[in-house]
Order: structure tokens, then C-alpha cells, then sequence
């Protein structure tokens, strides 16, 4: 690890850091009270009740009730439960599945792998901002759709969805469940399952200060899910294995203490977003900021700096004490940029150049000011070893 | 963030030989930017070694650091011991590079490659 002047994490949307508060309740579970909650003696009651008060926490949360919180390991489970469990419950009913275009590879792919099995899939586009139109939604309706899954917010661009407009649509004109992956927003944004109308929503605890290993699927009373796991009868039967007791307690924790402090955070983030939106397109020239421009997450600043690439940057960030992502091909394993922001219709090379900052609640004006002072002399370098700015300074003159 | 290296992140971080020639002799250039990787490569050849040799990367960490080391072994050696670089000698100096890399050594390589044969080509029409 270099040793540079600051140390700046600004890669909130891969996870957060586990609040001081949250690990002292998680302690006890990772000690003394080890208990198997299925157990029936003491042990196995103490750890039962921990499962449950978090239960309770966690849908507080959202607004739904403890029994339709099940509990799953990280929040691709939650969307593979959902998708592939939703979908196999209603099979009866049709085999016709509605996504966007813009979903995490959890719901993506998992929509992907029932098609392979014999389901029918449709994607819906999403405008230059990654913005899923309802009335897009609608379009693709059909009388044997029953599942629909459009996420509450995307990580990676920071755009808000019209969830509550699409569950409208969904539920006027078609029988069709509606998914949400809430991952993104559940404890940093206001969430609530009944002013969504939404049947089921996945969130994990790793994106609101809570641990990593734990995370959960909020399934509205009354709709059948197929078990994504066969084994015990843990979560009422529909997720099987002995739960992972503390990180279960300590999200439960993170999930009181983010309802307490929604407001605040959000307040303290979005002029931190804006001041860092404004300072980079004023400082960088050919940058662009991608997403939404005003209904996007607090913390989420995300832009394509032209004529470099992501990997390159990120790199030289780290190499200054500044923790960032991007959706460059060269950064993913796949070596493909990101699908988000080609559905956006970002062109393969600009993509190339994506950089995301995702702020979190200990970032500071003086964080951002150190990321404005230190990204452009990186990207001045870049571009002075790219031949694609050469070119382009070339034809410019 | 793929585990580089100290060799790949000393040449990322101070990479050498960056730039262009206006009056090279010969020019290489492959890649493209949708894929993510681009590279252009200049020589200049005296006495049928290269006397220079630069370049420009659009590119991961490890795109840079193979065109610099690209670049470095290059310098100084007769056309022939040039054209006898291949990507896994590059990879090999560089101390191995992640699985997912490799093609960025393949494209350093084939750059002067490239470039060298540029010159040949430009020989052979003026002879």
C-alpha cells in the first residue's frame, strides 16, 4: 500500500465499511452464543430470538412485515432466489419474463438461465440515461407474462427507476409478479415495499454499513416462491441451511441504524456528489457525466473520461490514495465494458473510459476537493500516452 | 483490481520510452479502442537496428507496462533480433502477467512487429 498525503475510499456501491456499532452487537454471535437457532435447547433459542429481533429490524427497514423478510447470504442470492423462484412458481400461469436492460448480472443472468430452460425473456431498453420508461414496461406486457424485475437503482450510473410507475403498469395490465433489486438503495435511499407496490425486493446488508454475508429477500405475504435451496425448513420452509447468525444480528443493526440516520446521510451526500458532478466536468475537458443527472443515488458520481481507460486511471487513483471503479472492459474478468452503459447507448470506446466515484458517509469536502486535485494531472498523463487524444488533438487543430 | 506484478507496476507507474517520432522510419499500430486495448508503435533504424523506439497506449495498466517493456527490449537490437520478440519473452520480463492479460502482451509485440515491418516494406519500395 503506498503511503500517500490521503486516503480517500470512494467505492461505496461495492460495499461499505461495518459500523463500529454493528460489529460490537455481531461480537456475543462470533463467541458465546453460538447456538444453531433450529436447535431446540437454549443455545439454539438465543440465537433464534438474535434471528428474529433482526427479522423485525430489517423490515422495519422497508416497511414490511418480519415474516416476509427471508434471510440469504449477499444480494445475488436474494436475486437468484427471485428470479428463478418466482419465475418456477408461476410457470403454470406463462413463461414470459420482463427485465431491463440495465439489471445486475445476478438478475440478468439468472433471467438468462431460465430462458435456456424454456422460458421467454424480454428486455426492456433504457433511455441515454439509463431511465426505464413505464410505458416501455408496458409495451412488453403480455397475457402469459409472470414475472417483471426492474431494479430500484443502479449502482453503477446512479439512476433512480420509476419503480412505483412500473408496479403500476405491471399490476393494471397484467397479472405478472413485480421484482425489485433494491440492493442499491435499501438504507441509503427511502425504500418501502407498499408505496413501491412492489411483490418482492432484495437488499443486502454490505451496502448499508452492515456485514457482508448477509442479506435478504422481502417477499410480500401471499406470493409462492419456489426454494432456490432444498434442505432444512429454516425462513418458513423456502430457504434452507443453518443461518449465519451474527452477520444475520449484525444486519439487522446496520438496518435500525439506517432508518434512524436515512435522512442525514442523504443530506450530507448530495452536495458532496455535486460538488465532485461539478468539479470534475469544470476541471476535466471531454468528460461526461453518465446516469441521470438529478435522479440519481446521493453518492454516486459517475462520468466517461474520454480518450483513456478506466483500469488505467483507477490505477493511477490508487496509486494516490483513492479507492474508485469503473466499467472498462480491461477491468472486468469478462474483458467486456460495462452492459450498462452500452444499453445507454455510450459507445464501446467512450465506455472504455468509465470511472465511477461512489461516496459514502465518511467522505468529507475535503475528500473531494483531494479527488479534484489529483485526477487531473492522471488524466493530463493518460492522455498524453494515448493515440487516440493524439489523433483527436490533431483533427481538432 | 488484478494482482500485477512489482515489475508490470514500475513500468505502469513510470513507463518508459512514451511518445512519438515525427520522422519515424517505420509505424505500427494495432488494436482498437472497443476492445480496450490500442497501440502505435515508432522505430527508427540505423545501421539495421532500432536506434529508437516509442510509443503510444491507449489501455489497462498492463497494455502500458507491456508497451514499455516492449519498448526497452527493443532498443539496440539488429531488425531480425527485433522481429524474434515474442509476447511470452515480454511477459516473461514483466514477471507474468494475470491469465486475463495476456492478449495486451500479444499486442505489444505484434506493435513492433508491425513497425518494423512498416520499414521493410518502405525499404523494399524505395530499393
Amino acid at each position: 500500500m503506498a503511503e500517500t498525503a490521503r486516503r480517500v475510499y470512494a467505492d461505496s456501491a461495492a460495499t461499505t465499511r461495518l459500523l463500529p456499532e454493528v460489529l460490537e452487537a455481531m461480537l456475543p454471535y462470533l463467541k458465546d452464543v453460538f447456538g444453531n437457532p433450529s436447535s431446540l435447547h437454549d443455545w439454539g433459542a438465543q440465537a433464534q430470538e438474535a434471528v428474529e429481533q433482526a427479522r423485525g429490524q430489517v423490515a422495519a427497514l422497508i416497511g414490511g412485515r418480519p415474516e416476509e423478510i427471508l434471510f440469504t447470504s449477499c444480494g445475488t442470492e436474494s436475486n437468484n432466489f427471485a428470479i428463478k423462484g418466482l419465475a418456477r412458481a408461476g410457470q403454470e400461469r406463462g413463461k414470459h419474463i420482463v427485465i431491463s436492460a440495465v439489471e445486475h448480472f445476478s438478475v440478468l443472468h439468472s433471467a438468462r438461465a431460465l430462458e435456456k430452460m424454456g422460458f421467454e425473456l424480454s428486455v426492456v431498453p433504457v433511455d441515454r440515461h439509463g431511465w426505464v420508461d413505464p410505458d416501455s414496461v408496458a409495451r412488453h406486457l403480455r397475457e402469459d407474462t409472470i414475472l417483471v424485475s426492474v431494479m430500484h437503482a443502479n449502482g453503477e450510473v446512479g439512476t433512480i427507476e420509476p419503480i412505483k410507475e412500473i408496479a403500476q403498469v405491471v399490476k393494471g395490465k397484467s397479472k405478472a409478479v413485480f421484482h425489485t433489486d433494491a440492493v442499491a438503495t435499501a438504507g441509503t435511499i427511502p425504500v418501502d415495499v407498499a408505496e413501491l407496490g412492489v411483490d418482492a425486493l432484495s437488499l443486502a446488508a454490505n451496502q448499508f454499513y452492515g456485514p457482508k454475508g448477509a442479506a435478504a429477500l422481502w417477499l410480500k405475504r401471499g406470493v409462492r416462491i419456489i426454494p432456490y435451496l432444498d434442505g432444512g425448513v429454516q425462513e418458513g420452509g423456502r430457504r434452507a441451511g443453518t443461518e449465519n447468525v451474527p452477520a444475520i444480528v449484525g444486519m439487522g443493526v446496520a438496518a435500525e441504524i439506517a432508518r434512524r440516520e436515512l435522512a442525514t446521510r442523504m443530506k450530507k451526500l448530495t452536495p458532496l456528489r455535486r460538488r465532485l458532478i461539478d468539479g470534475v466536468l469544470s476541471r476535466v475537458e471531454h468528460s461526461i457525466l453518465t446516469g441521470h443527472p438529478e435522479n440519481r443515488l446521493p453518492g454516486n458520481a459517475s462520468f466517461c473520461i474520454k480518450f483513456i481507460e478506466g483500469e488505467s486511471m483507477l490505477m493511477l487513483l490508487n496509486s494516490r490514495g483513492v479507492a474508485v471503479s469503473s466499467g472498462s472492459a480491461c477491468t472486468s474478468r469478462a474483458l467486456k465494458a460495462s452492459h450498462v452503459l452500452s444499453a445507454m447507448g455510450i459507445p464501446a470506446e467512450v465506455a472504455q473510459s468509465s470511472l465511477l466515484f461512489s461516496l459514502g458517509i465518511d467522505n468529507t469536502e475535503a475528500d473531494i476537493d483531494y479527488i479534484l486535485g489529483v485526477l487531473p494531472p492522471i488524466v493530463d498523463r493518460l492522455r498524453q500516452m494515448s493515440p487516440l487524444w493524439a489523433k483527436f488533438v490533431k483533427e481538432r487543430r | 483490481m488484478p494482482i500485477y506484478s512489482e515489475k508490470v507496476m514500475e513500468h505502469f507507474m513510470n513507463p518508459r520510452n512514451v511518445g512519438e517520432i515525427p520522422d519515424a522510419d517505420g509505424v505500427g499500430e494495432v488494436g482498437n479502442p472497443i476492445c480496450g486495448d490500442m497501440m502505435t508503435f515508432y522505430i527508427k533504424v540505423k545501421d539495421n537496428r532500432l536506434e529508437d523506439v516509442k510509443f503510444k497506449t491507449f489501455g489497462c495498466g498492463a497494455a502500458i507496462a507491456v508497451s514499455s517493456m516492449v519498448s526497452e527490449m527493443a532498443k539496440g537490437k539488429t531488425l531480425d533480433e527485433g522481429m524474434m520478440i515474442s509476447n511470452r519473452d515480454v511477459a516473461d520480463e514483466l514477471g507474468g502477467l494475470p491469465k486475463n492479460k495476456w492478449h495486451c502482451s500479444n499486442l505489444g509485440a505484434e506493435a513492433l512487429h508491425k513497425a518494423i515491418e512498416d520499414y521493410r516494406s518502405k525499404q523494399a519500395r524505395e530499393a
